[in-house]
């Protein structure tokens, strides 16, 4: 018999550009916020899972939180550092070898597109030297393909990009709060065929902290716990279409959003059609709209006409990316994945104000995808 | 110019240069046949251990497409990245058939011009120069007249 695991302390630090502020002193409030939200104090953590891509290792954050001498596992998972901190610590706590503990994820990267360090990843230094080595130029052939194979149109692209603005105006702790048209999002410069400046987001910054604990135990911290159903990570099989991919094979395979997905469903032991909102991976707005089918809420092709007529809006039939998303909160790798689940706990909640969710939401699911070809995903219940 | 100046490749060992019929070098699993580009030790497929230099195909058919609008950070790019000199280039995955698909760098830049399902062929083309005055060159896939 695993052990039920409650989510019972949220913290973040505003995500967005901060000027002298490390990644690491944006980790230590989210992590000073969630215990304030928890009602406990540092000393009370009994371990710690934390990872940042370019902000330095997570554990040396215990010199400002207070030396306590928990155990502190340092994390480094590509872009699902996050999700893998909170898989992390989830487990700790099912398996009974702790009661009370944190996941921790934050960052800091340079502007513009991410510099991708070929050795690091595997690669050859000729893929990066003679100009391959891209991601925005992978989300772009992507969706290229996609939507010539399933008839998703340039509007819908706009149109989520028009979505996550506009639900980012209503987040004070999202990068981008300013709402864009979607002229405005299809003019911008193009700058990966079919995708717009608009359409991506940017690297970025911020810190994310969650406080973790035995579910019979959760009454002493909250009064509104949040159950997490699954969690689970997943690497790419052969034959799927991946990010950094000098080639692929000509045999198809769904990728490991696809893989994740079911695990997580089967974990929780519900299905799609139980999930009142989600947070999906929209490094550009493409992304979005496949990861709609790839975790089992759509067919394929089927988007095209959810999205025009509005279902993926707050007031919509199924929610997607309710606090801007990567688009409008941008991308700090090791936050990313505990942005989704703090936005999804504030629906569950219901503390999400101008942008709740109506009719006391009940499943909310999240979902990263990132280099080198990896998925987390959780799904929460109240 | 032009006869002084030598043409080196970007790297050795990812295609065969000089040659009047470049062709990229992969690997073919000697278990389950599987194709690989670039070359590698171990086959992703069948995890298989043993593999084998093959020349790969030079012609193929365009399966998805983008264009790289904006100069990439230097490094790792050796090219161009002088967003007043910069010019946008074609990306793509070319399926050589029965073999892989190869991402390379497209001499169309073109979205009215590029079509997925389009012929392909591998041909080398320019890329920066060194400190002596050699040409670098790197492989690309352009559209079959």
């Amino acid at each position: 018999m695993s052990i039920d695991v409650a989510i019972v302390g949220i913290g973040m630090h505003e995500f967005g550009r901060h000027e002298g502020v490390s990644g690491m002193d944006q980790g230590v409030t989210a992590v000073r916020r969630a215990c304030a939200d928890a009602g406990v104090g540092w000393e009370d953590m009994q371990f710690a899972f934390g990872g940042s891509m370019a902000a330095g290792a997570a554990d040396t954050m215990v010199s400002l939180l207070g030396l306590t001498g928990l155990q502190f596992i340092n994390v480094m998972n590509g872009c699902a550092t996050g999700g893998s901190a909170l898989f992390s610590a989830y487990n700790t706590i099912r398996s009974g070898v702790f009661d009370l503990g944190i996941a921790v994820g934050f960052d800091k990267h340079e502007r513009g597109a991410f510099r991708v360090n070929t050795k690091g990843s595997g690669l050859g230094d000729w893929y990066g030297a003679t100009g391959l080595a891209l991601t925005t130029q992978f989300f772009g052939m992507k969706i290229n393909r996609y939507m010539h194979e399933y008839g998703i149109t340039n509007n819908t692209l706009a149109k989520v990009s028009a979505k996550a603005f506009r639900n980012g105006s209503l987040n004070d702790m999202a990068w981008r709060r300013k709402p864009l048209s979607e002229e405005e999002i299809a003019n911008s410069p193009m700058l990966s065929y079919p995708l717009t400046q608009y359409m991506f987001c940017n690297p970025g910054e911020g810190g994310v902290a969650l406080i973790l604990c035995r579910a019979d135990k959760a009454h002493l911290y909250t009064d509104k716990p949040v159950y997490l159903r699954a969690a689970a990570v997943r690497s790419r099989r052969f034959g799927s279409f991946e990010v950094l991919a000098p080639s692929i094979a000509i045999e198809h395979n769904a990728g490991p959003t696809v893989d994740a997905s079911k695990a997580a469903f089967e974990m929780a032991g519900i299905g799609p059609e139980d999930v009142d909102l989600a947070q999906l991976q929209d490094t550009e707005a493409g992304a979005e709209v496949m990861h709609m089918a790839e975790n089992g809420f759509c067919e394929h092709g089927e988007q095209e006409w959810m999205i025009q007529a509005g279902e993926t809006e707050i007031g919509g039939k199924f929610p997607v990316n309710t606090d801007g998303g990567c688009l409008a909160n941008g991308e700090p790798i090791g936050a990313s994945g505990l942005r989704q689940v703090y936005e999804n706990v504030l629906q569950l909640r219901g503390d999400a104000g101008p942008r709740q969710v109506p009719n006391d939401p009940k499943v909310a699911y999240t979902h990263v995808y990132g280099a080198p070809g990896i998925s987390g995903v959780t799904i929460l219940s109240r | 110019m032009g006869e002084f100046m030598a043409q080196v490749p970007v790297t050795e060992g990812v295609f065969t240069w000089p040659s009047d019929e470049p062709h990229l070098l992969g690997s073919r699993c000697v278990s389950c046949g599987n194709h690989m580009f670039p070359r590698q030790s171990g086959c992703p497929k069948c995890t298989g251990e043993k593999t084998e230099t093959v020349e790969l195909g030079r012609r193929g058919t365009l399966w998805t497409w983008t264009v790289q609008g904006f100069p990439p950070k230097a490094p790792p790019y050796a090219g161009d990245d002088n967003p007043k000199t910069f010019k946008a280039f074609g990306v793509g995955y070319v399926e050589l058939p029965g073999q892989v698909k190869v991402e390379a760098r497209l001499t169309e830049a073109d979205p009215e011009k590029l079509k997925i399902g389009m012929e392909m062929e591998m041909v080398i083309i320019p890329l920066a120069k060194d400190e002596e005055g050699n040409e670098i060159v790197t492989f690309a896939f352009a559209p079959v007249a």
